[in-house]
């Protein structure tokens, strides 16, 4: 393939601090704030926060989210109810355990009526999410958020899986460049297994367990506000190589 | 309800309009489901307007209903280098993959392209969640799962499409969509934009979804599940008979023996469970696909609805359809014969189009005999219950998802 190009207009993202234990995802309704699970507070949390950043208007922006494993503490409370009192399952929790939960919550909240998606790519999830909404951008020409988020493993499924913490991390792409443009991205993706890039900072080392953690990379690399060449890796074989270039609206 | 204020908006971006696509083709499928292993089974099916659904036998299911199983399951054994993803959703999968040469036609693409050129997208709305649910059944004095059954790799959402990947032994991107009910139709779409990018030069489009509890007792809960077989656009119908199946299709840039002209995605921003009353989102959908097809709704001659029997799907459908297609259209839903299979009925329902435009055999409304009188007026003409040998150039099908997720695909035969 030839090398792709997309801007970055928005960026966010959100983990646990002192004080600020949970996402307050004020997009959505009262009512709806109180029922979601974490993974779709954190997940509305950082598209409205990469949006509102960006400056589109949300109603017009495909969207991807993507997760390793969706709500785990969702999937806990599912299998547990099932083993012991299946009758019992309440349909909100069933419809809560849809991998595209924070996908409808977006929509919902938004107004949008755009495409939107929801992937998993196991431990590689925000580097195939990202992949999506750079196709999406490139092949539509369309301004795309990217939400990508996963939650702590609970209960016996911690025995099986690794993913702990709460973390969120969002992107505004888009085809062309704008007044809202911080970074220009230069991609493509090709066979090759270079080592993902070790984390530098301690608030993105403390969240290296969190099953979206595949995307850290890339948001320290925001933060540096310096022109960048980044691996990401797509499998134990592929990659999509990233080239940053910050824009004067980057700082 | 009514969408809220949207974030933003100090940029506004025009509203996105689809341009036109080339087609893509599809030069193989592979499929298992209630009706059988392979498409000839299915096809046979519908040309007789036979139900592959079945009593439900589980004694944990203590209200009557009807499965679309895939009795095969029982008696399949996965290869040894396959077995660390044992389950019945692997299982399933691999019996698709066995089926119509499917096998051999992703060889010859492979042999052609190279493993690390040839994609997976696999749409799946439950995946393995059912192993996850057995080792809930059997933990151990700790708490956690039994050792047996402590694989990461096989507990996650992920699992279906890597072990998908893995048999194949492909290296291309792999991906799992999962929108409920409509993740494989979407599926089509994602593989179609890799295609058109170059990303990769042939795509494993699939969809599996296997029994389980979740979905069972979970459509339940939402009082969705019909107590008798389903009978999509009937007078009284009672809702949707779960069913399980695997399938794939082959695609490739350039013409085949059928053709993915146009998809369209959208979402109702409406509810999580219930259709837009008025079908707005659907609409979308349909109107998106037709652009990238380049194509006129009233030039569609066979659409395989959604019809999940469920009722108020049925009713925001029916009125799409009333409003939009020609009043020769031959609209049916085939869930009658399947069961819904849950995210992998936007892949058996493509390759019922198939069917339509490469053999102009187009199905029926298996499990209806009376239309619903109530549903909007023109719809009962465009509703064909037997199944038809007609020649058909055009095909769409619809797929819809909690979430409010849509997505629809329109299919040409052979250029």
């Amino acid at each position: 393939m030839t090398a792709r190009r997309f801007f970055i207009d928005g960026h966010a993202r959100w983990a646990p601090q002192p004080g600020s234990m949970r996402p307050t995802a004020g997009l959505l309704a009262p009512n709806e704030r109180r029922r979601a699970p974490d993974s779709v507070l954190v997940a509305i949390e950082v598209a409205s926060q990469a949006v509102l950043m960006s400056g589109h208007d949300a109603a017009t922006l495909a969207s991807v989210f993507t997760s390793a494993h969706g709500d785990l503490p969702i999937t806990d409370a599912l299998c547990r109810t099932l083993s012991s009192h299946p009758q019992q399952l309440s349909p909100t929790r069933f419809h809560h355990s849809v991998h595209n939960a924070a996908s409808g919550y977006w929509a919902m909240s938004s107004g949008s009526h755009a495409a939107s998606t929801a992937l998993s790519a196991y431990e590689r999830s925000f580097a195939a999410g990202l992949m999506e909404a750079a196709c999406l951008c490139a092949a539509d020409q369309r301004p795309v958020l990217l939400a990508g988020y996963d939650t702590a493993a609970c209960g016996p499924l911690q025995s099986v899986n690794r993913s702990r913490g709460l973390l969120g991390l969002a992107l505004v792409l888009a085809p062309q460049c704008s007044a809202s443009s911080a970074w220009v991205v230069d991609w493509i993706v090709r066979p090759g297994s270079d080592a993902a890039p070790p984390l530098r900072t301690p608030a993105a080392q403390a969240l290296h367990d969190n099953a979206i953690a595949d995307g850290l990379p890339l948001f320290e690399c925001l933060d540096d506000v310096a022109p960048a060449a980044l691996v990401l890796r797509l499998s134990d074989d592929l990659q999509m190589q990233l080239r940053l270039q910050p824009l004067p609206g980057a700082a | 309800m009514q969408p809220r204020a949207a974030v933003g908006p100090q940029l506004v971006s025009p509203p996105y309009t689809p341009a036109a696509i080339e087609p893509v083709a599809i030069v193989a499928q592979g499929l298992a489901c209630a009706a059988g292993i392979g498409l000839q089974a299915l096809a046979d099916a519908v040309r007789d307007d036979r139900s592959a659904l079945q009593a439900a036998q589980d004694p944990r299911v203590d209200w009557p209903t009807w499965l679309g199983r895939v009795d095969a399951v029982e008696h399949c054994a996965l290869p040894a280098a396959l077995q660390p993803w044992d389950c019945r959703a692997t299982r399933l999968a691999w019996l698709g993959l066995q089926a119509d040469g499917f096998m051999a036609a992703v060889s010859t693409a492979v042999a052609r392209h190279g493993t690390a050129r040839v994609g997976v997208v696999l749409g799946t709305s439950a995946s393995t969640i059912g192993a996850s649910e057995g080792a809930y059944r059997r933990l151990t004095v700790d708490g956690g799962f039994p050792p047996a059954l402590r694989k990461d790799g096989l507990n996650t959402i992920h699992a279906l499409a890597t072990f998908v990947q893995a048999a194949l032994r492909l290296r291309g991107p792999c991906a799992t969509v999962s929108t409920a009910c409509s993740s494989s139709a979407k599926a089509f779409a994602q593989a179609e934009r890799w295609l058109r990018l170059e990303l990769v030069d042939a795509v494993v489009v699939g969809g599996v979804d296997a029994l389980c509890d979740s979905l069972l007792f979970g459509f339940h809960a939402l009082e969705l599940v019909s107590p008798e077989r389903c009978r999509p656009f009937g007078a009284g119908r009672r809702g949707l008979n779960i069913g399980e199946a695997a399938g794939y299709a082959l695609l490739q840039r350039g013409a085949g023996p059928w053709q993915l002209l146009g998809h369209g995605e959208s979402n109702d921003a409406h509810h999580m469970s219930a259709p837009h009353p008025q079908g707005l989102g659907a609409e979308l959908a349909v109107d998106a696909a037709l652009a990238r097809a380049g194509v006129q709704a009233a030039d569609i001659e066979y659409v395989n609805l959604h019809g999940t029997a469920t009722p108020r799907n049925d009713e925001v459908e029916a009125a799409l359809v009333a409003r939009r297609y020609a009043a020769g259209v031959h609209a049916s839903a085939s869930k009658g014969v399947t069961g819904h299979t849950m995210g992998a009925a936007g892949l058996v329902e493509a390759l019922l189009c198939g069917l339509a435009v490469r053999d102009g055999l187009c199905s029926g409304t298996c499990g209806t005999s009376v239309v619903d009188p109530a549903l909007t007026d023109g719809f009962a003409a465009r509703l064909r219950l037997q199944p038809r040998q007609r020649r058909v150039r055009l095909a769409a099908s619809h797929a819809f998802g909690f979430g409010g997720n849509n997505a629809v695909l329109v299919f040409g035969g052979g250029a």
